[in-house]
């Protein structure tokens, strides 16, 4: 064999090792879960807010950390998606893209995409502390927003610029303005990749625990109001690991399942109904 | 009058010319063919006659071009009413992100046309002009980028005759056609010319020569010579378009 093909197969190699170890640590992060939760994971866990004392009881399930995570989940996307939304129409070319201001929030975004999100979670505390808010569903709903919208952002500008300028061109060659070219052309042609942005803020958001743990607090009620603190799954796997209880470790794990399945079930629908509108997409 | 007249046009991109100094009148109700070899100017004089040029990074037009007597270039003009005046056929076709129907109801609509039997005599209308119609009249629901590309841009040619244009300026618009598609385009222009002025920027000389009433000639950014196709191809006076014409330069 040549060294030209050698170096071929060498390299190949190498990107199949690399695949195939991102697609095993996939299963093994599954595979333990599923080993160590599955004892725990009755209907219960899913149905009953936790019993028998605090978030450490043995009893009950965690129906309160599934409902106030999908609270704060759903929230902080909604709202990280009204602001992001307009950013990334205006870092278009036909608006801002190329002036000063763009050059500078396309920094801000980098910047921030890279801040930690315990920093944000002090963040937000900081700024409760000024209004004397307590730990609560907002203040969660806030600082997750904070978290998400570098991210969401980033990856929905990525796929904006993706718009063939021809496309844009052939828009407003018949007249159309700015914003209709953007709502009716540019949106759906990008909005496979943006529901995709959403999705990966939103798995972002539900899964974190550090920007809830002083805004979002802990409680073993179900949410029910904005101003009252609510529990969220990564903070009941944080507090059930901790303990020295086999069975309340266990939970744990389940809990990191029900987590899991959660991001799953809400990829699989949103890019269902994406699928619908990638008949558009010019290849 | 003349429908269209350059005056003086000037293009730079970013301070290089791109065009020096071109006058001309375009013809009405012909089909006006600009030629030359590659980089001399033709899109750039195309897409100054319905200000895409705008959009391009770093461009600076001086001159005018008028348009019914009105200088297009001036920044008051509005645009919208400008575009709607012009439709524009480019090298490849995009269709927008939706259905046939969609695709050619979008100009109408974006110009405040909601009468749903009006859009549907519209989109029918111009999708015969573009022969379109037995084609597609089955699946106007689905989505325009399923069609194969000849078809697209016949949907492109529909849409941009939906607005009631006045001018077509088509780039090139069957370089990326194969031969069967690209004769149809031809011939659906061929008959359009009876109600609209056709400018056509094309490579292929063969074509300017099918299709061209009057033809521009650009060599390097400069108007070498325009008139009748008869005469610039049967006499050409400038050295460089017997050069060109006879394949000399390409």
């Amino acid at each position: 064999m040549s060294a030209r093909r050698l170096e071929e197969a060498f390299f190949r190699a190498l990107m199949i090792a690399a695949t195939l170890l991102v697609a095993a640590s996939l299963f093994g992060v599954l595979a333990v879960v599923l080993v160590k939760g599955l004892p725990a994971l009755t209907l219960d866990m899913v149905t009953k807010t936790p019993r028998g004392g605090y978030y450490l009881g043995k009893e009950g399930g965690v129906l309160n950390a599934i409902a106030g995570s999908l609270c704060l989940g759903i929230g902080a996307t909604a709202a990280a998606l009204l602001l992001a939304l307009p950013i990334v129409f205006y870092l278009q070319d036909e608006y801002g893209g190329r002036s000063r201001l763009a050059g500078m929030a396309r920094l801000a975004l980098d910047v921030l995409w890279g801040v930690p999100s315990i920093v944000y979670g002090a963040f937000g505390f900081a700024i409760m502390l000024y209004f004397g808010l307590r730990a609560s569903l907002l203040g969660g709903i806030i600082a997750l927003c904070l978290v998400e919208m570098p991210i969401m952002a980033r990856a929905m500008h990525e796929v904006v610029r993706m718009v063939p300028a021809e496309l844009k061109e052939a828009s407003y060659a018949l007249g159309a303005t700015r914003l209709e070219t953007g709502r009716q052309v540019v949106w759906r042609y990008a909005l496979p990749g943006i529901v995709t942005a959403v999705l990966l803020a939103f798995g972002r958001g539900i899964g974190d625990a550090a920007a809830v743990l002083f805004t979002a607090g802990y409680t073993d009620y179900l949410p029910s109001s904005l101003t009252e603190p609510v529990a969220s799954l990564p903070l009941a796997v944080f507090f059930q690991i901790g303990t020295p209880f086999p069975q309340v470790q266990q939970r744990a794990y389940a809990s990191g399942a029900i987590l899991l399945a959660i991001v799953l079930l809400l990829s699989v629908i949103c890019r269902l109904l994406a699928r619908r509108s990638d008949v558009h997409v010019l290849r | 009058m003349s429908h269209i007249s350059i005056r003086e046009l000037n293009v730079f991109y970013d301070g290089h010319p791109a065009l020096r100094d071109v006058s001309v009148d375009i013809p009405d109700r012909q089909i006006t063919a600009i030629i030359g070899p590659s980089g001399c100017g033709k899109t750039t004089l195309l897409r100054c006659c319905n200000r895409l040029i705008d959009l391009t990074d770093g461009a600076r037009v001086q001159g005018s071009v008028l348009i019914d007597g009105v200088n297009i270039l001036d920044p008051s003009v509005d645009i919208i009413a400008l575009r709607k005046k012009t439709g524009y056929l480019a090298q490849r076709p995009y269709p927008l992100p939706m259905s046939i129907y969609d695709n050619v109801a979008y100009g109408p609509r974006i110009h405040g046309l909601r009468d749903r039997r009006r859009l549907d005599q519209i989109v029918e209308h111009c999708l015969r002009a573009t022969s379109l119609w037995e084609e597609v009249r089955e699946r106007l629901r689905s989505p325009a980028a399923k069609l194969s590309v000849g078809q697209q841009q016949r949907v492109c040619l529909a849409r941009a005759l939906a607005v009631e244009p006045e001018v077509l300026l088509g780039d090139e618009p069957t370089s990326a056609l194969d031969p069967i598609s690209a004769q149809q385009v031809e011939r659906r222009l061929v008959e359009l010319k009876a109600d609209y002025t056709i400018v056509l920027v094309t490579h292929i000389l063969r074509q300017a020569k099918r299709l061209a009433d009057y033809v521009i000639f650009l060599y390097m950014g400069e108007l070498v010579e325009h008139g009748s196709a008869g005469d610039v191809f049967q006499n050409p006076r400038d050295d460089r378009t017997k050069a060109y014409l006879g394949g000399e330069v390409s």
